[in-house]
């Protein structure tokens, strides 16, 4: 039994008739101990989808699943407060910007301590304790005297690693890092990934890694999906996926880093922009810039063929050359 | 021979104050830099979050003066006052943020013509037709002319700041991370655009980023920067193959790199980046590094043959470096 | 490999935009009707009221509204204590308040503008010395202010106006002063700095226009208020004087009548509210449409 298991998720906005499919029925899955990396450009929709499993996403976004269960539980079919105690508990998300993402008018101290009230309890002086080996467990030095203060004295470094304990309070079994380290600088980058990895090696947490920097999720994740405009394009193993991908877009991800052209002049580039709201394709979403679109992929939309572990949504996928299925 | 821009021992010093009756603080927000670029050549500033960059894009396109130092351009001195308001259209700049470097109230075709406006006499129609032309190089369309802002994408809007950089036909561009903000497709747009108008134009690049990724792949010569003092300097090839500083070789081996065979092993940094209001003393690394000793603590290190500023390098005491230290193939600034 | 070009039209402009977000507050679009029905009242004053404002019909004083006992047609909301009609009076009063709300806003907006806009660019001493004026301009009341002037200058509208002026610049300072420093540090100002752009250009061209909203939204409110100042300034006699019909002054002349001939007292407060009303409530419609934070 996987530890989370989505199916067919779907986020829609704006009107019945027309919807804007901000995510169009994903699926995936997230073992225990298993890092899996969702990588996507922006427009992807691969934060609202984990807002949507964490129930966070609010009218008028409308979200729909065959199935979300988490641990065997079934997510839809629990109560409102049901859904509140485990978010938060056993499943804990951390977000982009630190600096807007913890309280400014309280403590770290507090809300820490706050997260630790809701969910398990506890006297003052136990959850205070408890707080300060958190802090510890962070890397923060002197963890003491960092529990007076307010978000606003701290680096951007240093205040994720806040929301990292936090979100890691009440032992969760599932944590969702949404591009937890994007607004950081390089090798504090590289501290925080360091550290989230060390705690999910040793908790054998599950980690849903959320970013749009492919050579990361090469470095940190065992799985990894890839997602354009709201739907789920390729799933595979990180080497699967970065030496042999078999999506176009996927492809062409890989070519456009620098890395990828060294010695080189030109960076290969992908044409066009990801489709927004209003202009959607009939079809394949990438037809209009893939290289290798037919008249087959202009009208109908490809299904998502291959098993749970490595699977690709194209009529024509790339063998191990990286050319189209004849 | 006199190269396009020569900057000497830039010092930007700043006074903060501390508080009522408190005595006021220096921030060394730059601290003695000096670099050279040629024509049709790219000079990449690496560093992080305090090291100056910044206050160095200020210093270059004149919005602030110096504390100390010279800063001259095809051997005309900068900040002589008399020259400057003509020299300065040779210097223009792009910013990271695609969503706030535009003006969101004036139309596409007014952003561009603005410098026009200013700096020139054409009449209404010749400004247009240069700014329809500009447009046309950058990849857009005569129809976004009469857009807002707000109505184009992250990699439409760098674009447009693009465009309206080179209206005044400059012959240096400080990029500020210019495709920091932008995703890795419309990343490698940008580049190519970027690129191309460089061979075009035989423009300059001062080309500021943290992503030493994008950096391998465009620099001509790369400048390390640590709380406003530069700690490494060379060509492109050195500092890739061979870097000497402690830093470097950390902000290396902390960039991720989809290929295994590319990476090199982690270095782990401890701690923060120190704040500029309290830097440490001695060299500003030692609180991080993992070489430090005494000395470092204590004194300052220069920068040795205009290349590379560490105590432990001139000591020969770092075990990763090969026989062939200081000897490279970079140009060497005077000191 | 060519891109298409999806897009069928253009996207909407500013005005679309804005009239797409402000109609969704249908309190603000029936304000802006209202308003718009008195400003056509204030074009056409002459055309549309029945009878002359100062005309006094001495066989038909006070007469009750028309669905009373004893109206008539003749004066649709009654007739006064002379024998003016009160509709029409109502109607070219609306010019009078109107005016004075048109005068004052434009004023203070103005002067408040410049002065915002200079404290914010130039800081330091300049913008002490502003804020400071400014604040003292705040702490004093304005009606009473009003008083002093008119009973100085003399009681007529300009004057009164001129009060109202002083007392509702600050807010336009504060406002702008505080856009302006904001936007100041933002990159495209940066930008225009390094493309040449000299203090004036910078403060009027560049940074104005993205100061707007908040200005707008105040200019509206400012409108109604001035409207109840000058209201609040004829009922002690020092606005308009008569035989101006201005409507604050014609609720003065009728106190006597409250119990007697209710229609001449209320008919003005009425016309007071519901105008005061309709600019709040477009003023509202209007923040909420300027505002990008709560845009979808």
């Amino acid at each position: 039994m996987s530890l989370l298991e989505v199916e067919n998720l779907s986020v829609a906005f704006g009107s019945e008739t027309n919807p804007f499919k901000a995510v169009d029925k994903i699926s995936y899955r997230v073992e225990a101990g298993q890092v899996l990396g969702i990588v996507g450009e922006s427009g992807s929709g691969k934060s609202v989808s984990s807002l949507a499993i964490m129930g966070l996403v609010d009218y008028p976004g409308r979200v729909s699943a065959s199935s979300l269960k988490f641990d065997g539980q079934d997510l839809e079919s629990l109560s409102e407060k049901q859904r509140r105690d485990i978010t938060g508990r056993d499943i804990a998300m951390i977000f982009q910007e630190p600096m807007s993402s913890l309280n400014p008018c309280f403590t770290v101290g507090d809300q820490i301590m706050e997260a630790l009230a809701v969910h398990q309890g506890g006297s003052k002086k136990e959850r205070k304790a408890k707080t300060i080996e958190l802090l510890q467990q962070v890397g923060i030095p002197a963890p003491e005297t960092r529990l007076s203060a307010y978000p606003h004295q701290l680096s951007g470094g240093m205040s994720q690693r806040v929301m990292i304990a936090m979100a890691i309070a009440c032992d969760p079994k599932l944590l969702i890092a949404d591009e937890p380290s994007t607004a950081l600088d390089v090798t504090i980058q590289a501290q925080i990934i360091d550290l989230l990895l060390d705690l999910q090696r040793e908790k054998n947490m599950g980690l849903v890694l959320i970013t749009h920097d492919l050579a990361l999720v090469a470095e940190a994740a065992h799985q990894v999906a890839v997602m354009y405009a709201g739907q789920i394009v390729e799933t595979g193993t990180a080497s699967e996926i970065f030496s042999t991908p078999q999506h176009p877009y996927t492809q062409a991800l890989l070519r456009s880093l620098p890395e990828y052209s060294l010695g080189e002049k030109r960076l290969q580039a992908l044409g066009g922009v990801v489709p927004g709201a209003h202009d959607r394709p009939n079809g394949c979403l990438l037809n209009p810039r893939c290289p290798y679109a037919t008249d087959q992929c202009r009208s109908n939309e490809p299904d998502l063929i291959g098993t749970s572990d490595r699977a690709v949504k194209c009529f024509y996928p790339l063998n191990a050359e990286g050319r189209p299925a004849a | 021979m006199s190269y396009i821009l020569e900057a000497k021992d830039l010092k930007k010093h700043y006074e903060v104050s501390q508080g009522f009756l408190k005595p006021k603080a220096t921030v060394k927000a730059l601290d003695g830099v000096s670099f050279r670029i040629d024509a049709g050549k790219t000079l990449a500033v690496v560093g992080e979050s305090g090291c100056g960059k910044s206050t160095l894009a200020k210093l270059l396109t004149m919005i602030e003066t110096p504390t100390e130092g010279s800063l001259s351009f095809e051997g005309h001195d900068l900040l002589a006052p008399e020259r400057a308001k003509e020299l300065r259209q040779k210097i223009q700049i792009i910013f990271q943020n695609p969503y706030g470097s535009l003006n969101p109230r004036k139309k596409v075709g007014t952003i561009l013509e603005e410098p026009l406006v200013i700096n020139s006499q054409l009449s209404k129609d010749e400004r247009k037709e240069r700014a329809l032309a500009m447009l046309a190089k950058v990849g857009l369309k005569t129809e976004h002319y009469n857009r807002y802002p707000h109505m184009f994408s992250g990699g439409q809007r760098q674009r447009i700041a693009i465009a309206r950089g080179l209206m005044m036909q400059p012959s240096i561009v400080i990029a500020d991370e210019p495709v920091s903000a932008l995703d890795v497709s419309v990343q490698a747009q940008v580049l190519n655009l970027m690129m191309d108008l460089q061979d075009e134009f035989n423009l300059s690049y001062i080309f500021i980023s943290h992503d030493l990724s994008v950096v391998e792949h465009i620099a001509d010569e790369v400048m390390v920067m640590y709380l406003g003092k530069v700690v490494e300097y060379g060509s492109k090839e050195d500092i890739f193959a061979n870097p000497q500083h402690p830093y470097t070789r950390a902000l290396l081996s902390s960039t991720p790199r989809i290929n295994p065979e590319h990476r090199i092993e982690r270095i782990r940094l401890k701690g923060e980046l120190p704040s500029p209001l309290d830097p440490p003393t001695g060299c500003a690394f030692n609180s991080r590094c993992q070489f430090a000793q005494d000395r470092c603590r204590t004194e300052t290190p220069d920068l040795m043959d205009g290349v590379v500023a560490c105590h432990g390098v001139e000591e020969g005491r770092l075990d990763y470096l090969q026989a062939t230290q200081v000897a490279t193939s970079a140009q060497p600034v005077e000191a | 490999m060519t891109t298409q070009n999806l897009t069928i039209s253009a996207p909407p402009s500013p005005l679309q935009e804005f009239w797409h977000y402000f109609s969704q507050n249908r309190g603000a679009v029936i304000g802006l009707y209202y308003v718009c029905l008195i400003i056509f009242l204030v074009i056409f004053a002459d055309l549309v009221a029945p009878h002359p404002p100062y005309e006094q019909y001495r066989d038909a004083l006070l007469t009750p509204p028309v669905w009373a006992d004893g109206g008539s047609w003749r004066f649709i909301l009654g007739t006064d204590d002379v024998g003016r009609d009160i509709l029409s009076r109502l109607i070219h009063g609306a010019r009078l308040s109107m005016l004075a709300g048109a005068m004052v806003v434009t004023l203070s907006l103005t002067l408040g503008i410049i002065l915002g806009l200079v404290a914010g660019y130039y800081r330091g001493i300049v913008e002490t010395i502003i804020m400071r004026v400014a604040d003292v301009m705040l702490a004093v009341p304005g009606l009473l202010l009003a008083i002093a002037i008119v009973a100085i200058l003399g009681p007529n509208l300009i004057n009164a106006s001129m009060a109202i002026v002083i007392v509702s610049m600050p807010h336009y300072i504060r406002l702008t002063r505080a856009s302006t420093i904001g936007e100041l540090n933002k990159d495209y100002v940066v930008s225009s700095r390094v493309a040449g752009a000299g203090a004036l250009r910078i403060m009027f061209i560049t940074v104005l226009p993205n100061c707007m909203a908040p200005l707008i939204v105040q200019a509206t409110l400012g409108f109604s208020n001035a409207i109840l100042d000058m209201a609040a300034l004829g009922f002690v006699g020092l606005g308009a004087q008569a035989p101006y019909p201005e409507w604050g002054s014609m609720l003065a002349n009728a106190r006597q009548f409250v119990q007697s001939a209710w229609w001449v007292v209320t008919f003005p407060g009425v016309m007071i509210l519901s105008t005061v009303l309709a600019f709040n409530l477009m003023g509202d419609g209007l923040r909420d449409a300027l505002d990008p934070k709560l845009k979808q």
